[in-house]
């Protein structure tokens, strides 16, 4: 029996490019899927200035493979050839530096973004039901994204390529039993050297990018799915128009959204192209001095900090003295500063999303864990030295002590959460979206 | 022909057929995974890199430090004056481990100077917290790390302070003192790292 054919009526398109979309409807979904993800995704339409990163990190993650790919063409994943061969592509290579300006400030750029668009999902509670598995998501990208970062700064082979990654590396070392030979196993070498530097390029070419389109297609599939949120967090869907039966809040991605995108994209590029031609190197924070120097295994520079997107988790790293003459500590409370986010969507036991209606121990929780994590990033950049001792306590660094606090205030948000959202006085919802 | 009906499937059959297939497809895999997993730990070339190296001690001045690389981490060789020697025992109470207890060291350097000769301190320079290379700083009271202190080294990366017998102070991220590697004295002017004719 012959397959049915589909209308296309609908299709806008009339003629022989009419004949041409329909038949292709008939072998692949094409007009299905446009109607389900743009012409007909219907989304809340008072989204407002938060809602513009989730798509700039999808032009973001365009960016850096393409970049990437070119990139690739000229730099040597060799221990004896690699620092000179990007020093080559910022010379010698036609627009060689743009390229990797291009990429190395997409990098920071894309964390950013990724930061403001994790905000965003905090403030509206966009990872209450039914958006669990969609925060989930989101954190395995972030996770993702770190890996990959880590991975590629490796690659240009200079001081604090070599000794950041001996550091992370290290992290793995401080896991008891298994420590010491799972980080020989992942450097391939009992220091890091060119196997590391090797495989570092398999993952940071290959396998953490295909992993990160994965997971991107979920994470979209599944915002798909349940819908977007949006600054009220009220559900859209809950009230339909019987005549048209779309939300009467909502509104057609496209041509709405993709328009309203299109202008985020353009100041993005904005500030994007002035980072690249006024300051790629962001006095340092982007592309840190110590890594114009090609890597030394016998001499760590001076002041060795990570890039600028690590430095809150660094600073938690650095704040946990060693226990039972071990260093898993540190370790293990900067893993769990990332892992907890994971748990988010069941800790929550608040009756609103938004923030707008949560109530006051909320508000002056989530300011609390946003002030410590901008003040963890900043101590995470500099010495522990940089406010001098305390002399009591035992003579200890005032920055260390504030960290140590800080660090007990960012995991608080979560670990008392279930309590302080139960009993805190949540105002009543809009039945319709308010902008 | 008899068409299958839906009441003759057995599911107990089927379940046992889905776990039996799924178990022996697990093992597959584990079994691909093993190759895969065991080419990423070090070579045989890189673990026959790993042989001794030998060091001439003449031109090494009271106080002075030489680095050198053993299995391409840095190994120090540091000469030891009479007054940095005495300092040692004074440190004793302000140390996380002062007797080496949980240290790493050969049997033979566990000894208040952590040394088999006192004038001569052969360390690994990997700090035991994330493996820095912390720095030589000799000088009394040097400003930045205050006027209490004795001589040591310093890490850059996370600030662990260790002693000029490579203690580690209380209260640092790094858990223990530095690693001292098997050695031997081939002759007074002559210093071999990585072999101490012991049968290694």
């Amino acid at each position: 029996m012959a397959s049915i054919p589909k209308p296309i009526s609908t299709s806008p398109i009339g003629g022989l490019p009419g004949k041409f979309l329909g038949w292709i409807d008939d072998r692949f979904p094409l007009t299905t899927l446009y109607k389900e993800h743009l012409g007909e995704y219907y989304a809340p339409k008072n989204f407002n200035l938060w809602y513009y990163f989730g798509s700039l990190a999808l032009l973001i993650l365009v960016m850096q493979i393409v970049t990437g790919i070119f990139l690739t063409m000229n730099y040597k994943p060799d221990a004896k050839f690699a620092f000179a061969s990007v020093e080559y592509i910022m010379r010698d290579v036609s627009a060689g530096w743009l390229i990797r300006y291009m990429h190395s400030t997409g990098a920071s750029m894309f964390f950013v973004v990724v930061y403001l668009h994790m905000m965003r999902g905090l403030m509206y509670g966009s990872y209450k039901k039914p958006r669990e598995l969609l925060w989930v998501f989101g954190c395995m990208i972030y996770l993702a994204l770190m890996a990959e970062a880590f991975f590629g700064y490796l690659l240009p082979w200079g001081q604090m390529s070599y000794w950041g990654a001996q550091v992370i590396i290290n992290l793995f070392g401080a896991i008891p039993f298994i420590g010491e030979d799972l980080a020989v196993w992942i450097r391939g070498d009992y220091n890091i050297g060119d196997a590391t530097l090797n495989r570092f390029f398999a993952f940071h070419v290959i396998a953490i990018p295909l992993v990160l389109l994965g997971l991107v297609a979920a994470h979209l599939t599944a915002l798909h799915e349940v819908g977007s949120n949006n600054p009220d967090g009220i559900e859209i869907k809950k009230n339909i128009d019987p005549k048209s039966g779309h939300p009467r809040d909502g509104i057609p991605f496209h041509p709405y959204y993709t328009v309203k995108d299109l202008v985020g994209v353009v100041v993005f590029l904005g500030a994007f192209t002035a980072i690249i031609f006024f300051a790629p190197e962001m006095g340092g924070y982007f592309l840190e001095a110590a890594n114009f120097i090609p890597a030394d295994p016998l001499k760590t520079p001076a002041h060795i900090a990570p890039v600028w997107y690590f430095t809150p988790f660094y600073a938690m790293l650095r704040a946990v003295p060693s226990m039972f003459s071990s260093q898993f500590p540190g370790v293990a409370v900067m893993g769990g500063a990332t892992l907890i986010l994971f748990a988010l969507p069941w800790l929550d036991r608040g009756k609103v999303r938004s923030v707008r209606y949560r109530g006051p121990i909320y508000k002056a929780f989530l300011t609390a864990f946003v002030v410590s994590f901008l003040i963890l990033g900043y101590l995470g950049v500099v010495p522990t030295t940089v406010w001098g001792q305390l002399s009591f306590l035992g003579g200890v660094d005032s920055a260390t002590l504030v960290a140590r606090i800080l660090t007990v205030v960012y995991f608080s948000f979560f670990i008392l959460m279930p309590w302080y959202t139960k009993i805190d006085k949540e105002k009543a919802e809009p039945s319709q979206v308010t902008y | 022909m008899s068409a299958i009906v839906l009441d003759q499937v057995d599911p107990q059959k089927r379940r046992l057929l889905v776990v039996a297939s799924s178990v022996v497809g697990a093992g597959a895999v584990a079994a691909v995974a093993v190759p895969l997993i065991t080419s990423m730990k070090p070579s045989a070339r890189a673990v026959a890199a790993g042989a001794s190296v030998p060091v001439n001690l003449s031109a090494i001045e009271p106080g002075q430090q030489l680095t050198v690389e053993f299995r391409g981490a840095p190994h120090w060789i540091i000469r030891r004056t009479p007054e940095m020697i005495a300092q040692l025992g004074k440190n004793d109470a302000l140390l996380a481990d002062p007797k080496s207890e949980s240290s790493k060291q050969p049997a033979y350097t566990k000894n208040a100077a952590r040394a088999l000769k006192d004038e001569w301190f052969v360390v690994k320079g990997v700090c035991t917290h994330l493996g820095c290379s912390p720095t030589y700083r000799k000088e009394l009271g040097a400003a930045d790390l205050g006027a209490d202190w004795p001589g040591g080294f310093f890490c850059p990366c996370h600030q662990s302070k260790f002693d000029l017998a490579g203690r580690v102070f209380k209260g640092m991220p790094a858990p223990l003192n530095l690693a001292v590697p098997q050695y031997m004295f081939a002759d007074d002017k002559t210093l071999i790292i990585g072999e101490d004719g012991k049968g290694a």
